[in-house]
Protein backbone atom coordinates (compact mmCIF):
# COMPACT_ATOMS: atom_id res chain seq x y z
CA UNK A 1 0.00 0.00 0.00
CA UNK A 2 1.29 3.50 -1.07
CA UNK A 3 0.16 5.37 1.87
CA UNK A 4 2.02 8.68 0.93
CA UNK A 5 -0.28 8.57 -2.77
CA UNK A 6 -2.88 7.67 -0.34
CA UNK A 7 -2.33 10.98 2.02
CA UNK A 8 -1.56 13.25 -0.97
CA UNK A 9 -5.06 11.99 -2.67
CA UNK A 10 -6.81 12.82 0.67
CA UNK A 11 -4.95 16.28 0.75
CA UNK A 12 -6.04 16.89 -2.86
CA UNK A 13 -9.75 15.81 -2.43
CA UNK A 14 -10.12 17.95 0.72
CA UNK A 15 -8.78 20.88 -0.55
CA UNK A 16 -10.26 20.87 -4.02
CA UNK A 17 -14.35 20.08 -1.86
CA UNK A 18 -13.20 23.34 -0.08
CA UNK A 19 -12.48 25.23 -2.65
CA UNK A 20 -15.29 23.97 -4.35
CA UNK A 21 -18.12 24.62 -1.94
CA UNK A 22 -16.70 28.03 -1.73
CA UNK A 23 -16.94 28.53 -5.55
CA UNK A 24 -20.43 25.83 -5.94
CA UNK A 25 -22.81 27.64 -3.23
CA UNK A 26 -22.86 31.03 -4.61
CA UNK A 27 -22.54 29.69 -8.20
CA UNK A 28 -25.59 27.71 -7.43
CA UNK A 29 -27.99 30.53 -6.06
CA UNK A 30 -26.63 32.49 -8.59
CA UNK A 31 -28.24 30.07 -11.23
CA UNK A 32 -31.48 29.81 -9.33
CA UNK A 33 -32.15 32.89 -8.08
CA UNK A 34 -30.75 35.37 -10.90
CA UNK A 35 -32.64 36.51 -14.23
CA UNK A 36 -30.05 37.17 -16.21
CA UNK A 37 -30.04 36.02 -19.85
CA UNK A 38 -26.23 35.31 -19.87
CA UNK A 39 -27.16 32.05 -16.87
CA UNK A 40 -27.87 30.02 -19.14
CA UNK A 41 -24.61 30.24 -20.71
CA UNK A 42 -22.75 30.31 -17.49
CA UNK A 43 -24.86 26.99 -16.47
CA UNK A 44 -23.40 25.32 -19.87
CA UNK A 45 -19.89 26.48 -18.93
CA UNK A 46 -20.12 24.83 -15.32
CA UNK A 47 -21.71 21.49 -16.72
CA UNK A 48 -19.11 21.44 -19.10
CA UNK A 49 -16.12 19.31 -17.58
CA UNK A 50 -18.84 16.46 -16.76
CA UNK A 51 -19.32 15.67 -21.13
CA UNK A 52 -15.66 16.65 -21.42
CA UNK A 53 -13.42 13.68 -21.84
CA UNK A 54 -10.85 14.39 -19.12
CA UNK A 55 -7.69 13.91 -20.72
CA UNK A 56 -8.94 16.55 -23.17
CA UNK A 57 -9.31 18.66 -20.02
CA UNK A 58 -6.09 17.79 -18.76
CA UNK A 59 -4.16 18.21 -21.76
CA UNK A 60 -6.00 22.49 -22.28
CA UNK A 61 -4.90 23.10 -18.57
CA UNK A 62 -1.53 21.81 -19.41
CA UNK A 63 -1.18 23.86 -22.19
CA UNK A 64 -2.54 27.19 -20.78
CA UNK A 65 -0.68 26.57 -17.68
CA UNK A 66 2.36 25.79 -19.81
CA UNK A 67 5.16 28.24 -20.98
CA UNK A 68 3.69 28.30 -24.24
CA UNK A 69 0.56 30.70 -23.10
CA UNK A 70 0.20 34.80 -20.74
CA UNK A 71 -1.63 33.11 -18.66
CA UNK A 72 1.13 30.07 -17.73
CA UNK A 73 3.85 32.07 -17.95
CA UNK A 74 2.34 35.02 -15.43
CA UNK A 75 1.22 32.06 -12.92
CA UNK A 76 5.18 31.05 -13.46
CA UNK A 77 6.50 34.65 -12.46
CA UNK A 78 4.13 34.97 -9.45
CA UNK A 79 4.86 31.81 -8.02
CA UNK A 80 8.62 30.85 -9.20
CA UNK A 81 7.73 28.08 -10.80
CA UNK A 82 4.74 26.29 -13.03
CA UNK A 83 1.20 25.06 -11.96
CA UNK A 84 1.60 21.93 -14.34
CA UNK A 85 3.69 19.11 -12.74
CA UNK A 86 2.76 20.12 -8.92
CA UNK A 87 0.45 19.66 -6.41
CA UNK A 88 -0.94 23.16 -6.78
CA UNK A 89 -1.57 22.65 -10.40
CA UNK A 90 -3.84 19.35 -9.58
CA UNK A 91 -5.82 21.63 -7.23
CA UNK A 92 -6.88 23.75 -9.87
CA UNK A 93 -7.21 20.72 -12.40
CA UNK A 94 -9.61 19.04 -9.89
CA UNK A 95 -11.64 22.48 -9.33
CA UNK A 96 -12.44 22.42 -12.84
CA UNK A 97 -12.75 18.79 -13.22
CA UNK A 98 -15.05 18.24 -10.24
CA UNK A 99 -17.14 21.55 -10.71
CA UNK A 100 -20.55 20.21 -12.49
CA UNK A 101 -20.42 17.88 -9.36
CA UNK A 102 -20.73 20.15 -6.91
CA UNK A 103 -22.79 22.32 -8.94
CA UNK A 104 -25.47 20.22 -9.91
CA UNK A 105 -26.72 18.95 -6.87
CA UNK A 106 -26.50 22.23 -5.14
CA UNK A 107 -29.20 24.07 -7.91
CA UNK A 108 -30.98 21.41 -7.87
CA UNK A 109 -31.27 21.51 -4.21
CA UNK A 110 -31.72 25.15 -4.37
CA UNK A 111 -34.29 24.63 -7.07
CA UNK A 112 -36.67 22.60 -4.88
CA UNK A 113 -36.71 25.18 -2.20
CA UNK A 114 -40.37 26.92 -2.56
CA UNK A 115 -40.07 30.24 -4.44
CA UNK A 116 -42.36 31.35 -1.73
CA UNK A 117 -39.80 31.14 1.06
CA UNK A 118 -37.53 33.05 -0.96
CA UNK A 119 -39.80 35.88 -1.52
CA UNK A 120 -40.91 35.38 2.49
CA UNK A 121 -37.09 36.12 3.43
CA UNK A 122 -36.68 39.22 0.38
CA UNK A 123 -39.65 40.69 1.88
CA UNK A 124 -38.40 41.03 5.34
CA UNK A 125 -35.14 42.20 4.19
CA UNK A 126 -32.47 39.28 3.17
CA UNK A 127 -30.22 40.06 1.15
CA UNK A 128 -28.58 37.39 -1.64
CA UNK A 129 -25.52 36.50 1.09
CA UNK A 130 -28.73 36.10 4.05
CA UNK A 131 -31.00 34.36 1.31
CA UNK A 132 -28.34 31.76 0.70
CA UNK A 133 -27.22 31.01 4.46
CA UNK A 134 -30.56 30.90 6.40
CA UNK A 135 -32.71 29.70 3.61
CA UNK A 136 -30.81 27.69 0.81
CA UNK A 137 -28.27 25.91 2.18
CA UNK A 138 -30.73 24.91 5.68
CA UNK A 139 -33.20 23.31 3.43
CA UNK A 140 -30.98 22.01 0.49
CA UNK A 141 -28.61 20.49 3.39
CA UNK A 142 -29.06 16.85 1.75
CA UNK A 143 -28.05 18.38 -1.71
CA UNK A 144 -24.82 19.81 -0.01
CA UNK A 145 -24.05 16.92 1.35
CA UNK A 146 -24.59 15.49 -2.06
CA UNK A 147 -22.10 18.22 -3.49
CA UNK A 148 -19.51 17.18 -1.19
CA UNK A 149 -19.40 13.66 -1.22
CA UNK A 150 -19.50 13.77 -5.18
CA UNK A 151 -17.14 16.35 -5.19
CA UNK A 152 -14.63 14.45 -2.96
CA UNK A 153 -15.00 11.21 -4.56
CA UNK A 154 -14.85 12.36 -7.45
CA UNK A 155 -11.60 14.28 -7.31
CA UNK A 156 -10.24 11.03 -5.29
CA UNK A 157 -10.78 8.75 -8.54
CA UNK A 158 -9.88 11.26 -11.34
CA UNK A 159 -6.76 9.57 -13.49
CA UNK A 160 -6.88 11.81 -16.81
CA UNK A 161 -6.35 15.18 -15.63
CA UNK A 162 -3.95 14.05 -13.41
CA UNK A 163 -1.97 12.02 -15.38
CA UNK A 164 -2.80 14.95 -18.01
CA UNK A 165 -1.51 17.83 -15.87
CA UNK A 166 0.71 16.32 -13.08
CA UNK A 167 2.38 13.21 -14.26
CA UNK A 168 3.67 11.15 -11.58
CA UNK A 169 5.88 12.69 -8.89
CA UNK A 170 5.88 10.66 -5.55
CA UNK A 171 4.96 13.15 -3.01
CA UNK A 172 3.84 15.69 -5.11
CA UNK A 173 1.40 13.98 -7.97
CA UNK A 174 1.27 10.25 -7.84
CA UNK A 175 -2.76 10.02 -6.31
CA UNK A 176 -3.75 6.81 -5.78
CA UNK A 177 -5.35 6.45 -9.22
CA UNK A 178 -1.69 6.61 -10.79
CA UNK A 179 -0.58 4.12 -8.26
CA UNK A 180 -3.24 1.70 -9.62
CA UNK A 181 -2.42 2.29 -13.29
CA UNK A 182 1.53 1.66 -12.31
CA UNK A 183 0.56 -1.27 -10.50
CA UNK A 184 -1.20 -3.11 -13.44
CA UNK A 185 1.09 -1.72 -16.21
CA UNK A 186 3.80 -3.69 -13.75
CA UNK A 187 1.28 -6.86 -13.55
CA UNK A 188 1.21 -6.30 -9.80
CA UNK A 189 -2.57 -7.38 -9.28
CA UNK A 190 -2.10 -8.39 -6.10
CA UNK A 191 -1.00 -4.97 -4.92
CA UNK A 192 -3.74 -3.56 -7.48
CA UNK A 193 -6.49 -5.33 -6.31
CA UNK A 194 -5.47 -3.82 -2.79
CA UNK A 195 -5.41 -0.17 -4.21
CA UNK A 196 -8.83 -0.60 -6.13
CA UNK A 197 -10.89 -2.08 -2.92
CA UNK A 198 -9.70 0.76 -1.15
CA UNK A 199 -10.51 3.55 -3.85
CA UNK A 200 -13.83 0.82 -4.48
CA UNK A 201 -14.78 1.16 0.10
CA UNK A 202 -14.26 4.19 0.15
CA UNK A 203 -17.05 5.63 -2.50
CA UNK A 204 -19.25 2.46 -1.45
CA UNK A 205 -18.61 4.50 2.39
CA UNK A 206 -19.39 7.86 0.94
CA UNK A 207 -22.48 6.94 -0.87
CA UNK A 208 -23.65 4.89 2.03
CA UNK A 209 -23.71 7.82 3.93
CA UNK A 210 -25.77 10.43 1.72
CA UNK A 211 -28.29 7.44 1.46
CA UNK A 212 -28.61 6.91 4.89
CA UNK A 213 -29.64 10.32 5.12
CA UNK A 214 -32.24 10.18 3.01
CA UNK A 215 -33.49 7.22 4.78
CA UNK A 216 -33.51 8.98 8.09
CA UNK A 217 -35.74 12.40 6.25
CA UNK A 218 -37.58 9.46 4.81
CA UNK A 219 -38.75 7.72 8.55
CA UNK A 220 -39.21 11.33 10.11
CA UNK A 221 -41.79 11.90 7.36
CA UNK A 222 -43.63 8.86 7.84
CA UNK A 223 -43.51 8.70 11.77
CA UNK B 1 -51.53 57.87 0.50
CA UNK B 2 -50.95 54.79 -2.07
CA UNK B 3 -50.40 55.83 -5.95
CA UNK B 4 -49.71 53.32 -8.50
CA UNK B 5 -50.18 52.88 -12.20
CA UNK B 6 -49.53 49.41 -13.48
CA UNK B 7 -49.31 47.71 -16.74
CA UNK B 8 -48.44 44.25 -16.36
CA UNK B 9 -48.60 40.91 -18.30
CA UNK B 10 -48.06 37.34 -16.83
CA UNK B 11 -48.75 34.97 -19.84
CA UNK B 12 -52.08 35.62 -21.50
CA UNK B 13 -53.19 37.40 -18.08
CA UNK B 14 -52.68 41.42 -18.75
CA UNK B 15 -53.48 43.69 -15.55
CA UNK B 16 -53.60 47.63 -16.18
CA UNK B 17 -54.63 49.44 -13.28
CA UNK B 18 -54.15 53.09 -12.14
CA UNK B 19 -55.58 54.40 -9.11
CA UNK B 20 -55.08 56.20 -5.52
CA UNK B 21 -55.68 54.53 -1.87
CA UNK B 22 -56.77 57.64 -0.12
CA UNK B 23 -57.98 55.60 2.79
CA UNK B 24 -56.19 53.79 5.61
CA UNK B 25 -57.73 50.07 4.62
CA UNK B 26 -58.53 49.26 1.53
CA UNK B 27 -59.88 46.20 -0.17
CA UNK B 28 -59.44 44.88 -3.01
CA UNK B 29 -61.94 42.91 -4.13
CA UNK B 30 -62.99 40.64 -7.27
CA UNK B 31 -63.31 37.03 -8.41
CA UNK B 32 -60.35 34.26 -8.62
CA UNK B 33 -58.05 34.82 -11.67
CA UNK B 34 -58.34 38.80 -11.25
CA UNK B 35 -55.51 40.01 -10.94
CA UNK B 36 -55.71 40.67 -6.87
CA UNK B 37 -52.59 38.71 -5.68
CA UNK B 38 -50.74 39.83 -9.04
CA UNK B 39 -51.47 43.48 -8.01
CA UNK B 40 -50.72 42.92 -4.24
CA UNK B 41 -46.83 41.16 -5.22
CA UNK B 42 -46.07 43.88 -7.85
CA UNK B 43 -47.40 46.39 -4.87
CA UNK B 44 -45.03 44.43 -2.19
CA UNK B 45 -42.23 44.66 -4.90
CA UNK B 46 -41.84 40.78 -6.12
CA UNK B 47 -41.48 40.27 -9.93
CA UNK B 48 -39.84 43.51 -10.63
CA UNK B 49 -38.00 44.36 -12.69
CA UNK B 50 -38.28 41.08 -14.74
CA UNK B 51 -37.05 39.89 -18.04
CA UNK B 52 -39.90 36.92 -18.31
CA UNK B 53 -42.88 39.21 -16.50
CA UNK B 54 -42.41 42.90 -18.62
CA UNK B 55 -43.96 45.06 -16.16
CA UNK B 56 -44.32 49.42 -16.56
CA UNK B 57 -45.43 51.35 -14.09
CA UNK B 58 -44.70 53.56 -10.72
CA UNK B 59 -45.72 52.89 -7.47
CA UNK B 60 -45.67 55.93 -4.65
CA UNK B 61 -46.27 55.98 -0.72
CA UNK B 62 -46.81 58.77 0.47
CA UNK B 63 -45.14 60.89 -2.05
CA UNK B 64 -42.09 58.19 -2.18
CA UNK B 65 -41.14 56.49 -5.36
CA UNK B 66 -41.25 53.02 -4.46
CA UNK B 67 -40.85 51.37 -8.11
CA UNK B 68 -40.79 53.57 -11.71
CA UNK B 69 -39.72 51.98 -14.53
CA UNK B 70 -39.44 55.62 -16.41
CA UNK B 71 -36.78 56.76 -14.26
CA UNK B 72 -35.50 53.16 -13.32
CA UNK B 73 -36.35 53.63 -9.84
CA UNK B 74 -37.17 50.47 -8.06
CA UNK B 75 -36.77 49.88 -4.06
CA UNK B 76 -35.99 45.71 -3.21
CA UNK B 77 -39.05 43.48 -1.23
CA UNK B 78 -37.09 44.47 2.21
CA UNK B 79 -36.60 47.90 2.01
CA UNK B 80 -39.76 49.50 0.62
CA UNK B 81 -41.09 48.66 4.30
CA UNK B 82 -43.27 47.14 2.74
CA UNK B 83 -45.02 43.47 4.15
CA UNK B 84 -46.87 41.06 2.37
CA UNK B 85 -49.14 38.42 3.88
CA UNK B 86 -49.99 35.87 1.26
CA UNK B 87 -52.86 33.22 1.05
CA UNK B 88 -50.48 30.37 1.73
CA UNK B 89 -48.44 31.82 4.61
CA UNK B 90 -44.50 30.74 3.85
CA UNK B 91 -43.13 30.13 7.04
CA UNK B 92 -39.87 28.87 7.28
CA UNK B 93 -40.19 25.09 8.15
CA UNK B 94 -36.76 24.81 9.62
CA UNK B 95 -37.23 27.56 12.60
CA UNK B 96 -39.12 27.60 14.78
CA UNK B 97 -42.09 30.32 15.23
CA UNK B 98 -40.53 32.80 17.30
CA UNK B 99 -37.61 32.58 15.10
CA UNK B 100 -39.41 33.18 12.12
CA UNK B 101 -41.20 36.49 13.52
CA UNK B 102 -37.37 37.22 14.57
CA UNK B 103 -36.21 37.17 11.23
CA UNK B 104 -37.13 40.07 9.62
CA UNK B 105 -35.48 41.75 12.88
CA UNK B 106 -31.67 41.76 12.68
CA UNK B 107 -31.27 44.83 13.39
CA UNK B 108 -32.52 45.09 16.51
CA UNK B 109 -30.64 43.62 19.89
CA UNK B 110 -31.27 40.36 21.54
CA UNK B 111 -33.70 42.02 24.16
CA UNK B 112 -35.65 44.39 21.59
CA UNK B 113 -36.14 41.23 19.51
CA UNK B 114 -37.86 39.11 21.65
CA UNK B 115 -39.95 41.89 23.48
CA UNK B 116 -40.75 42.55 19.38
CA UNK B 117 -41.75 38.65 18.57
CA UNK B 118 -43.85 38.17 21.77
CA UNK B 119 -45.80 41.49 21.43
CA UNK B 120 -46.18 40.56 17.57
CA UNK B 121 -47.74 37.35 18.69
CA UNK B 122 -49.78 38.65 21.01
CA UNK B 123 -51.00 40.51 18.82
CA UNK B 124 -52.24 37.87 16.69
CA UNK B 125 -53.12 35.44 19.37
CA UNK B 126 -50.47 33.05 18.80
CA UNK B 127 -48.42 33.68 22.07
CA UNK B 128 -48.41 30.18 22.76
CA UNK B 129 -46.89 29.00 19.56
CA UNK B 130 -43.32 30.56 20.20
CA UNK B 131 -41.70 27.06 20.30
CA UNK B 132 -43.88 24.92 17.82
CA UNK B 133 -42.43 23.85 14.35
CA UNK B 134 -44.20 25.19 11.67
CA UNK B 135 -45.05 21.97 10.32
CA UNK B 136 -46.89 21.13 13.85
CA UNK B 137 -49.32 24.55 13.06
CA UNK B 138 -52.86 24.44 11.81
CA UNK B 139 -53.90 26.69 8.80
CA UNK B 140 -55.32 29.01 11.09
CA UNK B 141 -52.12 29.14 13.73
CA UNK B 142 -50.09 29.31 10.18
CA UNK B 143 -52.02 31.86 9.27
CA UNK B 144 -52.01 34.02 12.40
CA UNK B 145 -48.40 33.54 12.60
CA UNK B 146 -47.61 34.53 9.23
CA UNK B 147 -49.28 38.00 10.13
CA UNK B 148 -46.85 38.31 13.18
CA UNK B 149 -44.01 37.85 11.13
CA UNK B 150 -44.94 40.62 8.58
CA UNK B 151 -45.70 42.99 11.38
CA UNK B 152 -42.59 42.97 13.42
CA UNK B 153 -40.46 44.32 11.08
CA UNK B 154 -43.07 47.43 11.94
CA UNK B 155 -43.85 48.04 8.00
CA UNK B 156 -45.92 51.32 6.66
CA UNK B 157 -47.84 49.02 4.30
CA UNK B 158 -49.48 46.04 5.28
CA UNK B 159 -50.72 44.12 2.20
CA UNK B 160 -53.08 41.12 2.95
CA UNK B 161 -53.97 38.73 0.42
CA UNK B 162 -57.05 36.52 2.23
CA UNK B 163 -55.06 36.15 5.22
CA UNK B 164 -57.68 34.67 7.32
CA UNK B 165 -58.96 32.10 5.31
CA UNK B 166 -58.30 29.51 7.90
CA UNK B 167 -59.68 31.06 10.68
CA UNK B 168 -63.32 30.81 11.42
CA UNK B 169 -65.86 33.55 11.33
CA UNK B 170 -65.52 34.66 15.38
CA UNK B 171 -61.60 34.23 15.30
CA UNK B 172 -60.77 35.81 12.34
CA UNK B 173 -63.66 38.72 13.15
CA UNK B 174 -61.85 39.32 16.65
CA UNK B 175 -58.01 39.18 14.75
CA UNK B 176 -59.33 41.27 12.03
CA UNK B 177 -60.80 44.29 15.09
CA UNK B 178 -57.15 43.97 16.87
CA UNK B 179 -55.32 44.44 13.84
CA UNK B 180 -57.26 46.95 12.93
CA UNK B 181 -56.97 48.88 15.97
CA UNK B 182 -53.05 48.52 16.18
CA UNK B 183 -52.53 49.45 12.62
CA UNK B 184 -54.49 52.81 12.99
CA UNK B 185 -52.20 53.28 16.49
CA UNK B 186 -49.40 52.74 14.64
CA UNK B 187 -49.96 54.41 11.01
CA UNK B 188 -49.94 51.47 9.09
CA UNK B 189 -51.74 51.58 5.88
CA UNK B 190 -53.46 48.39 4.65
CA UNK B 191 -54.66 46.86 1.48
CA UNK B 192 -56.70 43.28 1.90
CA UNK B 193 -57.53 41.33 -0.88
CA UNK B 194 -60.73 39.14 -0.79
CA UNK B 195 -63.06 37.74 -3.37
CA UNK B 196 -65.32 37.37 -0.31
CA UNK B 197 -68.13 39.59 -0.79
CA UNK B 198 -69.23 39.15 2.91
CA UNK B 199 -65.48 40.53 4.14
CA UNK B 200 -65.43 43.16 1.47
CA UNK B 201 -69.02 44.47 3.16
CA UNK B 202 -68.19 43.97 6.71
CA UNK B 203 -64.94 46.32 6.92
CA UNK B 204 -67.15 49.06 5.36
CA UNK B 205 -63.76 50.12 4.06
CA UNK B 206 -62.54 51.62 0.29
CA UNK B 207 -63.31 48.76 -2.30
CA UNK B 208 -61.33 48.49 -5.44
CA UNK B 209 -63.26 46.34 -7.67
CA UNK B 210 -60.91 44.44 -10.06
CA UNK B 211 -62.44 42.62 -12.89
CA UNK B 212 -60.31 40.86 -14.96
CA UNK B 213 -56.81 42.75 -14.45
CA UNK B 214 -58.88 46.02 -15.21
CA UNK B 215 -60.15 48.48 -12.40
CA UNK B 216 -64.47 48.55 -12.58
CA UNK B 217 -64.75 50.68 -9.62
CA UNK B 218 -63.52 52.67 -6.62
CA UNK B 219 -65.00 53.68 -3.52
CA UNK B 220 -66.91 53.11 -0.39
CA UNK B 221 -67.91 49.17 -0.14
CA UNK B 222 -71.46 50.31 0.30
CA UNK B 223 -71.39 51.85 -3.23
CA UNK B 224 -69.37 49.98 -5.20
CA UNK B 225 -70.81 46.60 -3.68
CA UNK B 226 -74.51 47.72 -3.79
CA UNK B 227 -75.17 44.89 -6.80
CA UNK B 228 -73.62 42.49 -4.89
CA UNK B 229 -75.17 43.42 -1.44
CA UNK B 230 -78.46 42.96 -3.13
CA UNK B 231 -77.76 40.14 -4.34
CA UNK B 232 -76.90 38.58 -1.39
CA UNK B 233 -79.77 40.46 0.56
CA UNK B 234 -82.42 38.50 -2.40
CA UNK B 235 -80.84 35.46 -1.69
CA UNK B 236 -81.60 35.38 1.71
CA UNK B 237 -85.16 36.36 1.69
CA UNK B 238 -85.90 33.62 -0.55
CA UNK B 239 -84.53 31.21 1.57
Amino acid sequence: MDWQAFALSLRLATVTTAILLAIAVPLAALLVLGRSRWLAALEALATLPMVLPPTVLGFFLLVLLGPRTAVGRGITALLGHPLAFSFNGLVVGSVIYSLPFAVQPLVAGFASVDTALVDAARLLGAGPLRLVTSILVPLARRSLLAAIVLSFLHTIGEFGVVLMLGGDIPGSTRTLSIVLYNQVENFDYAAANHTAAILLGMSVLALALIYSKTKKRGSVRGA
Amino acid sequence: MLEFSLDARRGSFHLQVECTFASDWTVVFGPSGSGKSTLLRLLAGLDFPSMDRPTRGRIALDQRALTDTATGVHIAPGHRQTALVAQQPALFPHLNVAANVAYGLRNLDRSARAARVEEMLALAGASDLAARRPQDLSGGETQRVALARALAPAPRLLLLDEPFSALDGRASDALLERLQLWLRENQVKAVMATHDVTDALAMSAEVLLLSEGRLKALGPAAEVLATERERIVARLKSC
